[in-house]
C-alpha cells in the first residue's frame, strides 16, 4: 500500500499529514514554523522516519509558502484553495460552503450548483495574523483573547477592512476604559464581518457550512461570533476535527494520481532545497562596521535633558503624561527641564492603572521635598486621564511635542514622531506649526508592525532590531500599509532571506513610508535643515540610521525621543505658573477607584458608543461622544450648513404638488442623489408620482446590503447604496429611479462635468449584483441633465415609453426640475451666506467642509460637522461659497463637477481671513489623489493651513479631533504671531 | 541649443528647434505595437526612444514624486520615465516625454498633469512633455498628428494586433523555442519598411499582407498538446504591459496555458463608438456623430479583415466590435464609457461564448471603472455562465508576486478540472 503526504506551508505554520489507502489520517502535525519554513517542513517530515523508512510515497505540497519549497525541492504543488475543496469533498460531502481562514488568507469555497472559491483580495490582510496583531496590542495571548471575548457583554463597531484600521478603532475603545472582553469579542466580529463582507460578492451563505483553518479550529470565541453572524444551528455549523489541516489532507489526496517515490529521495530532495536561496532585492547596508556604529550612537547621545537625582532635590516639579495609543509616557522635571523621574511602559490596555500606579510610585519618592506644581496630558488617553486623575491641562499631541523639540533644538523647523500606532510630522516656520501631516488611516500602526512581527518570530523587539544592524543585505520590502508589508516578507523569506535581512528591511520600509507616504516628500530639503526625531520607533537604532540614509541628513534625536510628549506637557504645566496644582494628592489616590461601562447613546441618530468611566464611585467622564447632550447639557447649535442641508433634502418626500396617483416611485438617497434630489423630486412630484426616499442612512442599513458588494475596495458611500436599495424593495415602491449620470450639473468652472465612474455607474452594478431588485422594476436610464434643452427632447421620450406620460406634460415637468434646483442651490448659497454673516456678527470663526454632495450623510461623515461645531466654528459647506470663484485654469485636469467646487472654494477661503478649509475624503477614492494635492497646494500658495480629514465606515472620531485640534492650536499660534 | 517657450496657457511647448535636437523618451504598453508606432515617428524625423526598462527602481522613482494613492499604471509611467531621464545615460537637457491623454471621466485623463507635477517635484520642469491625443487637445509646433501619420498608426495597430494574436496561438505550442518571436521582429520590420515605400496601407494590401503573416505563423512546427486557454483582459495598461502585470503573459505561458489577450483595436474602436453615442444619450451636433461614424466603419471594416484571414486558417479569431456589443446588452449601457467601460465586461463575454471561460481580470488596486465594470459584472457572468472561471487580480507596488500568482494558480487549477469535466461541452456562442 502507498501512502500519501501532503504538506501545506502556509505563512506563519506548517501541516504535515500521512493518509492511507482508505483516506484515514495516519499522523498530522501543525506547527509555527517563525519564518523558516523550511527546515520545519524538512524535521517534520524527518520526524516520521519510523513510520515511512524504505516506503514509496506519494507527496504533494500546498500553502501559500509552499510554493516556493515545491519548486526548489522539485515537488509536486496544488493551489490550497483547490486542495481543500478536494478534502471537503472527500470528507464533509454534503456540504454547502466552506469557510478557511488561515495566517494570512481567508477562503471561502462554494458547492453546489456551480462551484466558486474565493481568496481574500490583496487588500483585505491577514486573519491569522491580524488576530495575532489585535492579541499584542491588548497584551494578551491569542487563548486569552478568546477566552475574554466569550464573555463579552457588547460588541463594538470596529472597522472590518484591514488589521490597520481595526487598531485604530480599538485603541481608543481600550484608552477611553472599554471593557476588554467587548474589545475580543468585537475583534472577532470584525473578522466574521470582513470574510462575510469580502468573500461572499452576492452569493448567500446557507445550508451547511464547513469551517477550517487553524484559528477557527483553536479559538471558540471566533466560532461563535461565525455562527451567530451566520445563524446556524449545531447540524449547519461543522468544525471538522482536523479543521487545520485539512489543506494538507486535500493535498495528499490531490497525490493519489501522482507517482510514488523512495520516502528517502523525498526527504533528500526536501533537504537539499532547504539552503537554496533566490535572487532578492536588497539594498545597502545600515552600518559598515562597529566603528561606524558606535560614532552614530555618540553623536546621537549628545542630545540629552539633564539628570537630576529625585532622591536628592527638593523644589518644584512639574508632571507631564503622554497617555499614547499603545504607551503610557511619563516624567517629572524640575523648572529648568531637567530629568527628574521617567517612565515608558506599554499602557496594557488600562492606561489608567498604569497612570495610578506611576504617580503612587511619585509621590512616594517625591516625599515632602518636591512640590508638584502643574500637570498636563496629552496623547490619545488625554481626557480620561485628565478627568481621572484631575490634571490641570489637556494639550493635543502636536503641541506638547512642540513644545518639547524646540526645547532642544530651537532651530527645529520640522519634527517626525513616529509612535506605536501615529506619525505625526509638521513643519515649524516663524516659530509656529505651520503643516501638520497625520498619517492616514492606511499607513498608520508602523511602529507595533515591527514589535507584532518580531514577537510572531519569536523575539522581543530589541533585540530584533539589533538584528538587523550589521546585515550585509537588507531586504527591499517595499513602501506600503502594515499588511502589504505582511506578504512582501512572506515572500522574502519564501526566496531564502535570513531574519537579520528582514529586520533592516522592515526597519527600512517603515521610514520609507514615513517620508513617501505620509510626507510625501521628494528629497530631504523638502523636510527642513534642524529635523528632530522623536517617537518610541525612533528608539530603534536601525530605524534611525534608515531615515538618515534615505534623507541623506544627520538628525537629532533627543535621548528621551521616547517620551517626548510628556516632556512637553510637562513643560506646558510649568508655563501655566499655577499656585498649586489640582492633580489628586497622595491620600486621594489611596482611596481610587475606576469602573468602565459601555452604553449606546440615544439621543439622536449617530448613536456614539459612549463609555461611561466611573472614578472614586462617584465622579463620572463619559467618552465616545460627539456632542454634550449625553452629558446632561444641550447640544450647543452653531449655524451648520451640512445639517441644513441635509434635513432639506430628506424633507424632499411624498408627492408634493402633485396627487400622486401615478404610483410610488422609490429613489435611493445616497452619491450623487445628495445633488439631484431636487431636480428628481420636482420632476416625478409634478408627474403625480408619490417619491418614496430610502431611509436614514445607518450602520445597520450598510450590513442590511453589505452581502451584495462585489469590490471591497470601493468607498463607503457607493457600499452604502446596497442597503439604501435593499430597503426600497422592502418598502414595496412600484419602482426604483436611479439613474446612470456619466455626467453632473455644468457649473462652467471647470475643463469638464463629469461624475466619478462609480457615481457614474453605480446603478448598473447594483442592478447585477442585487438579486432582490428582480422584485420590483429598476429604472437606471442614461440621464444627461447637463444639456437641459436636449433633456427636454430625451427626458420627455423617455417618460413617454416608460410611463406612457405625454411628451407635453413631461417637458413642463423638467422645465419646473431645472427651476426647483436652481432655488434649492440659491437657497443653499443664502443661508450658507446667513451663517457666514451670523458668525462674523458673533466673532466666531469659519470652517468650510469641503467634500462630495453625499458627505452630508451622517452615516458617512460620522458626525464630524457636529465634532466641528462643537469646538465653536461655525460650519458651511464648499458648495455655499464655491460659486463666488469664476473659471481658472488648475494645475490638473479639472473635470470633475463635484470636484472643481472644492478647488473653487479653497481660492475662495484664501481670500477671507476668518475661514479655513477642511477637506473631507473618503477611503478608496480615487479622485482624491489628485483633488487632495491640489487643495493642499492651492491653500498653502494662499497662506492658509491645510486639514484633511480620511473617512471610512469606522465612527472613530480620535484621530479626526487630533486634526482638528492641532489646526485649532495652529490658528491660535497665527494669531499670536499676528499673522 | 533649442531655447524654452511657453505657450499661452504657461504650459512648456515642444519646438521645432527640439524635434531636431531633442530625444523623445516613451514609454512602452504594448511592445510589438508601442515598437512599431517608433518606428513611424522615427520615419517622420523624430527622435525616439521607447523605454523597455523593467525594475524596482521605476517603482521607487514613482513612488518619490507620484501621489501614492495614484492609480499604479500612472505611477510607472511616470516613475519609467524620471528613472530614464536620471538614470538613462540622457542629457536631461536634450529629452522630451511622450504621453498618451485619452480625455475621459477617468482619473488617467490626468497623468500629463501628473507627470508635470512629478518633473517640477524632481526640479525637471524644464523639459517638455507632449500630449498624444486624438482630442485636439495640447498642441505642440514640434509635434503633430498628422493625418497620414495617424494613417499610418492605425494600419500598424491592425498589423500588431493580427501578429500578436498569431503569436500568442503559436508560442506555447512551438516546437522550436523562439520561432514565433523571430517571426514577429521579422514582421515588425517588413511592414514598416513597407509603411516607408507607401506600401501596405489600403484594404487590399492590408489583406494581402494579413494572408502572409498568418500563413508565415501557420508554418511554424507545433505540438499537438491541449493547453488551456487563459483569457487576459483589464485595466488597459495592467492588461497590455509587462511592466505593469508582473509579465502575466510569461507567467501563463510557464505554467502551462495559452495566453488569449483581446487586441487593441476594439479599444479604439470604443472610444470612437463613445463620442458617437453621447449624441444619442445626450444630445449634440449630428455632424460629430456623422464624422465619428464614418471613422469607425473604416476600421471596423479593417477589423473585418482581420477576422476574415484569421476565419481561413487555424486560428482562433476574434468577434467584430459590434457583436461584442450585442452580447453585452443586459449587462452594462452604451454610455458606460470611462475607463474601458462596457468593453471589458464585452471582451469577457466574447471570451467566454468563444470558448475561453477562464479569464484573469488584472486591474490596478483601487480602479474606479473597474469596481463596476470588471468586478462588479462577475457575479452575473457567474450566474449567466457557471462554468466561467474568472479571478480579478489587483496591481500596485506593495501587492507581491507571490499573492497574485497563487491566485491565478488557483484559477488554473479549476480551469484544468473544469476542462476534464466539461471536455464534451461545446462552446455556447460557436458560430455568431
Amino acid at each position: 500500500m502507498t501512502l500519501r503526504v501532503g504538506i501545506d506551508v502556509g505563512s506563519t505554520t506548517v501541516k504535515v499529514v500521512v493518509l492511507d489507502e482508505d483516506n484515514e489520517l495516519l499522523f498530522r502535525s501543525y506547527e509555527r514554523h517563525y519564518s523558516k519554513a523550511r527546515e520545519r517542513a524538512c524535521e517534520t517530515l524527518a520526524s516520521i522516519e519510523e513510520m515511512l523508512q524504505g516506503r514509496d510515497v506519494r507527496l504533494m505540497v500546498t500553502g501559500s509558502a509552499g510554493l516556493g519549497l515545491a519548486k526548489a525541492a522539485g515537488l509536486d504543488f496544488v493551489q490550497e484553495v483547490y486542495a481543500t475543496a478536494a478534502a471537503v469533498d472527500a470528507y464533509v460531502p454534503d456540504t454547502d460552503a466552506v469557510i478557511e481562514l488561515g495566517g494570512e488568507d481567508a477562503k471561502i469555497i462554494f458547492f453546489g450548483g456551480a462551484l466558486e472559491e474565493r481568496m481574500n483580495g490583496s487588500c483585505a490582510g491577514g486573519t491569522g495574523a491580524f488576530i495575532d496583531q489585535m492579541a499584542t496590542l491588548m497584551d494578551v495571548t491569542v487563548d486569552e483573547l478568546d477566552a475574554l471575548s466569550l464573555e463579552h457583554e457588547k460588541i463594538y463597531p470596529i472597522a472590518s477592512r484591514c488589521g490597520v484600521f481595526a487598531k485604530s478603532d480599538i485603541q481608543p475603545i481600550l484608552n477611553q476604559g472599554g471593557r476588554k472582553e467587548d474589545v475580543a469579542a468585537s475583534i472577532f466580529q470584525a473578522v466574521v464581518d470582513q470574510t462575510v463582507a469580502g468573500l461572499t460578492q452576492g452569493r448567500e451563505l446557507k445550508g451547511k457550512i464547513v469551517f477550517l483553518g487553524g484559528p477557527l479550529h483553536f479559538l471558540l470565541g471566533l466560532r461563535e461570533r461565525f455562527t451567530d453572524t451566520l445563524q446556524l444551528d449545531a447540524d449547519h455549523a461543522v468544525f471538522p476535527q482536523d479543521g487545520e489541516c485539512f489543506a494538507a489532507m486535500g493535498a495528499a489526496l490531490c497525490a493519489t494520481d501522482r507517482e510514488a517515490r523512495p520516502y528517502d529521495e523525498l526527504l533528500h530532495m526536501l533537504q537539499e532545497s532547504r539552503d537554496v536561496s533566490c535572487v532578492v532585492d536588497t539594498m545597502p547596508p545600515l552600518f559598515q562596521n562597529q566603528a561606524d556604529y558606535d560614532a552614530f550612537i555618540a553623536r546621537h547621545d549628545a542630545s540629552a535633558p539633564p539628570r537630576l537625582d529625585i532622591a536628592a532635590y527638593s523644589g518644584d516639579a512639574y508632571l507631564g503624561i503622554d497617555a499614547g495609543s499603545t504607551t503610557t509616557k511619563i516624567v517629572l522635571i524640575a523648572p529648568d527641564g531637567g530629568l527628574l523621574y521617567s517612565y515608558y511602559h506599554s499602557n496594557l490596555g488600562d492606561p489608567v492603572a498604569i497612570v495610578l500606579g506611576q504617580l503612587k510610585e511619585i509621590y512616594a519618592q517625591c516625599g515632602s521635598r518636591i512640590q508638584i506644581k502643574g500637570s498636563a496630558v496629552t496623547g490619545y488617553g488625554e481626557d480620561l486621564i485628565k478627568n481621572a486623575f484631575s490634571c490641570d491641562l489637556g494639550l493635543v499631541e502636536t503641541v506638547a511635542h512642540y513644545r518639547a523639540a524646540a526645547h532642544f533644538n530651537p532651530d527645529v523647523d520640522f519634527i517626525i514622531d513616529i509612535g506605536g500606532q501615529d506619525m505625526k510630522c509638521f513643519k515649524i516656520r516663524n516659530g509656529a506649526v505651520d503643516s501638520i501631516m497625520l498619517n492616514e488611516a492606511c499607513s498608520s500602526g508602523c511602529g507595533s508592525f515591527i514589535e507584532t512581527f518580531a514577537k510572531a518570530l519569536g523575539y522581543d523587539i530589541a533585540a530584533f532590531a539589533k538584528l538587523g544592524l550589521f546585515t550585509r543585505r537588507p531586504v527591499d520590502l517595499g513602501s506600503r500599509c502594515t499588511v502589504f508589508m505582511n506578504s512582501s516578507v512572506k515572500q522574502a523569506q519564501k526566496d531564502g532571506a535570513s531574519v537579520e535581512d528582514i529586520s533592516a528591511g522592515l526597519s527600512i520600509s517603515i521610514v520609507k513610508n514615513a517620508i513617501y507616504k505620509v510626507i510625501r516628500a521628494a528629497n530631504a530639503d523638502d523636510l527642513g535643515r534642524h529635523i528632530v526625531v522623536q517617537g518610541g520607533t525612533f528608539h530603534n537604532d536601525a530605524v534611525l540610521r534608515a531615515f538618515e540614509q534615505e534623507l541623506g541628513r544627520d538628525v537629532t534625536r533627543p535621548t528621551i525621543a521616547g517620551i517626548m510628549g510628556a516632556f512637553g506637557a510637562a513643560l506646558a504645566a510649568r508655563d501655566l505658573h499655577l499656585a498649586g496644582s489640582a492633580l489628586l494628592s497622595a491620600g486621594a489616590l489611596e482611596h481610587f477607584s475606576h469602573s468602565a461601562k459601555p452604553v449606546t447613546c440615544g439621543l439622536c441618530t449617530n448613536h456614539c458608543s459612549l463609555t461611561v468611566n466611573t472614578f472614586d464611585s462617584g465622579r463620572r467622564f463619559i467618552s465616545g461622544n460627539r456632542c454634550s447632550r449625553p452629558l446632561g447639557q444641550e447640544k450647543a447649535e452653531l449655524p451648520d450648513l451640512y445639517r441644513y442641508k441635509y434635513e432639506k433634502l430628506r424633507a424632499m418626500e411624498g408627492k408634493g404638488l402633485g396627487n400622486g396617483s401615478r404610483g410610488r416611485i422609490g429613489i435611493p438617497l445616497g452619491l450623487n442623489m445628495y445633488e439631484n434630489l431636487p431636480f428628481w423630486f420636482e420632476l416625478f412630484t409634478r408627474l403625480d408620482f408619490e417619491v418614496v426616499l430610502s431611509p436614514v442612512s445607518s450602520r445597520k442599513l450598510y450590513i442590511k446590503g453589505q452581502r451584495t458588494i462585489p469590490s471591497d475596495t470601493v468607498c463607503y458611500p457607493a457600499k452604502l447604496m446596497h442597503g439604501h436599495i435593499e430597503a426600497l424593495v422592502e418598502a414595496g415602491v412600484d419602482a426604483i429611479f436611479y439613474p446612470c449620470m456619466s455626467y453632473n450639473f455644468d457649473e462652467k468652472s471647470s475643463d469638464n462635468n463629469y461624475n466619478c465612474p462609480v457615481v457614474a455607474y453605480y446603478p448598473e452594478l447594483l442592478a447585477a449584483n442585487m438579486p432582490d431588485l428582480k422584485k420590483t422594476r429598476f429604472l437606471d436610464p442614461y440621464a444627461g441633465l447637463h444639456r437641459p434643452r436636449d433633456y427636454e427632447r430625451i427626458g420627455s421620450q423617455w417618460f413617454a415609453d416608460t410611463f406612457g406620460i405625454p411628451r407635453k406634460q413631461a417637458v413642463n415637468a423638467i422645465r419646473a426640475a431645472y427651476q426647483a434646483y436652481d432655488l434649492y442651490k440659491q437657497d443653499i448659497h443664502h443661508t450658507g451666506q446667513r451663517y457666514i454673516d451670523e458668525a462674523r456678527a458673533k466673532g466666531l470663526p469659519i470652517i468650510v467642509l469641503a467634500g462630495r454632495p453625499y458627505h452630508i450623510d451622517p452615516e458617512i461623515d460620522h458626525g464630524i460637522n457636529d465634532l466641528i461645531t462643537s469646538f465653536g466654528f461655525v460650519l458651511v459647506s464648499e458648495d455655499a461659497v464655491a460659486f463666488h470663484e469664476s473659471y481658472a485654469p488648475r494645475k490638473v485636469l479639472n473635470q470633475w463637477t463635484f470636484q472643481a467646487r472644492m478647488y473653487d472654494a479653497a481660492r475662495y477661503v484664501c481670500q477671507q481671513p476668518d475661514m479655513q478649509l477642511v477637506q473631507l475624503v473618503s477611503f478608496g477614492c480615487g479622485t482624491d489623489a489628485i483633488t487632495s494635492d491640489e487643495v493642499r497646494s492651492i491653500l498653502e500658495q494662499g497662506g492658509k493651513l491645510y486639514t484633511l480629514l480620511k473617512i471610512d465606515d469606522i465612527s472613530n472620531l480620535g484621530a479626526v479631533k487630533i486634526r482638528l485640534r492641532s489646526l485649532m492650536a495652529a490658528m491660535e499660534e497665527r494669531e499670536r504671531h499676528g499673522d | 541649443m533649442a531655447s524654452l517657450v511657453y505657450g499661452k496657457d504657461g504650459r512648456l511647448l515642444f519646438t521645432k528647434e527640439m524635434k531636431a535636437e531633442y530625444t523623445i523618451l516613451m514609454p512602452q504598453m504594448l511592445p510589438v505595437h508601442f515598437g512599431m508606432f517608433r518606428q513611424l515617428l522615427v520615419l517622420e524625423g523624430y527622435k525616439v526612444d521607447m523605454l523597455e526598462t523593467n525594475h524596482r527602481g521605476i517603482v521607487d522613482e514613482g513612488l518619490k514624486y507620484v501621489h501614492n494613492d495614484t492609480c499604479y499604471p500612472a505611477l510607472l509611467v511616470i516613475g519609467q520615465l524620471i528613472d530614464a531621464i536620471k538614470h538613462g545615460g540622457y542629457d536631461p537637457h536634450k529629452v522630451a516625454l511622450f504621453i498618451t491623454q485619452t480625455g475621459g471621466g477617468c482619473r488617467a485623463s490626468n497623468y500629463i498633469h501628473l507627470l508635470r507635477k512629478a518633473l517640477e517635484k524632481a526640479e525637471l520642469s524644464f523639459i517638455p512633455v507632449i500630449s498624444v491625443n486624438l482630442s485636439g487637445l495640447e498642441k505642440n509646433p514640434g509635434f503633430s498628428l498628422t493625418l497620414p501619420l495617424i494613417r499610418k498608426m492605425i494600419y500598424a495597430m491592425l498589423y500588431g494586433d493580427l501578429i500578436v494574436n498569431a503569436a500568442n496561438q503559436v508560442r506555447p505550442y512551438e516546437l522550436s523555442p523562439g520561432d514565433a518571436d523571430r517571426l514577429v521582429d521579422v514582421w515588425q520590420g517588413r511592414l514598416i519598411d513597407g509603411f516607408q515605400a507607401g506600401k501596405g496601407m489600403d484594404r487590399k494590401q492590408l489583406r494581402e499582407n494579413f494572408d502572409a503573416i498568418l500563413a508565415d505563423f501557420a508554418a511554424v512546427p507545433v505540438s499537438q498538446e491541449e493547453k488551456v486557454r487563459v483569457g487576459v483582459v483589464g485595466e488597459i495598461y495592467v492588461k497590455f504591459s509587462p511592466l505593469g502585470n508582473n509579465d502575466l503573459e510569461s507567467f501563463l505561458l510557464s505554467e502551462g496555458a495559452e495566453p488569449v489577450v483581446p487586441g487593441l483595436t476594439d479599444f479604439i474602436i470604443f472610444k470612437i463608438f463613445n463620442r458617437e453615442v453621447d449624441v444619442d444619450i445626450y444630445g449634440g451636433p449630428w455632424v460629430k456623430k456623422k464624422v465619428c461614424q464614418i471613422f469607425k466603419h473604416y476600421i471596423e471594416a479593417c477589423q473585418k479583415d482581420m477576422i476574415a484571414a484569421l476565419e481561413k486558417t487555424r486560428f482562433r479569431a476574434p468577434s467584430t466590435f459590434e457583436e461584442m456589443h450585442q452580447l453585452v446588452h443586459g449587462y452594462l449601457g452604451d454610455g458606460n464609457k470611462m475607463g474601458e467601460g462596457w468593453l471589458l465586461t464585452g471582451e469577457m463575454l466574447e471570451l467566454i461564448h468563444s470558448g475561453v471561460p477562464n479569464i484573469v481580470c488584472t486591474q490596478p488596486f483601487g480602479c474606479l471603472p473597474n469596481h463596476i465594470v470588471g468586478k462588479g459584472m462577475i457575479r452575473k457572468l457567474k450566474d449567466d455562465y457557471p462554468y466561467s472561471n474568472i479571478v480579478a487580480i489587483d496591481y500596485d507596488p506593495g501587492a507581491t508576486k507571490i499573492n497574485q500568482e497563487n491566485r491565478i494558480k488557483l484559477m488554473l487549477a479549476n480551469a484544468k478540472a473544469l476542462a476534464k469535466k466539461e471536455q464534451a461541452r461545446e462552446p455556447v456562442g460557436a458560430g455568431i
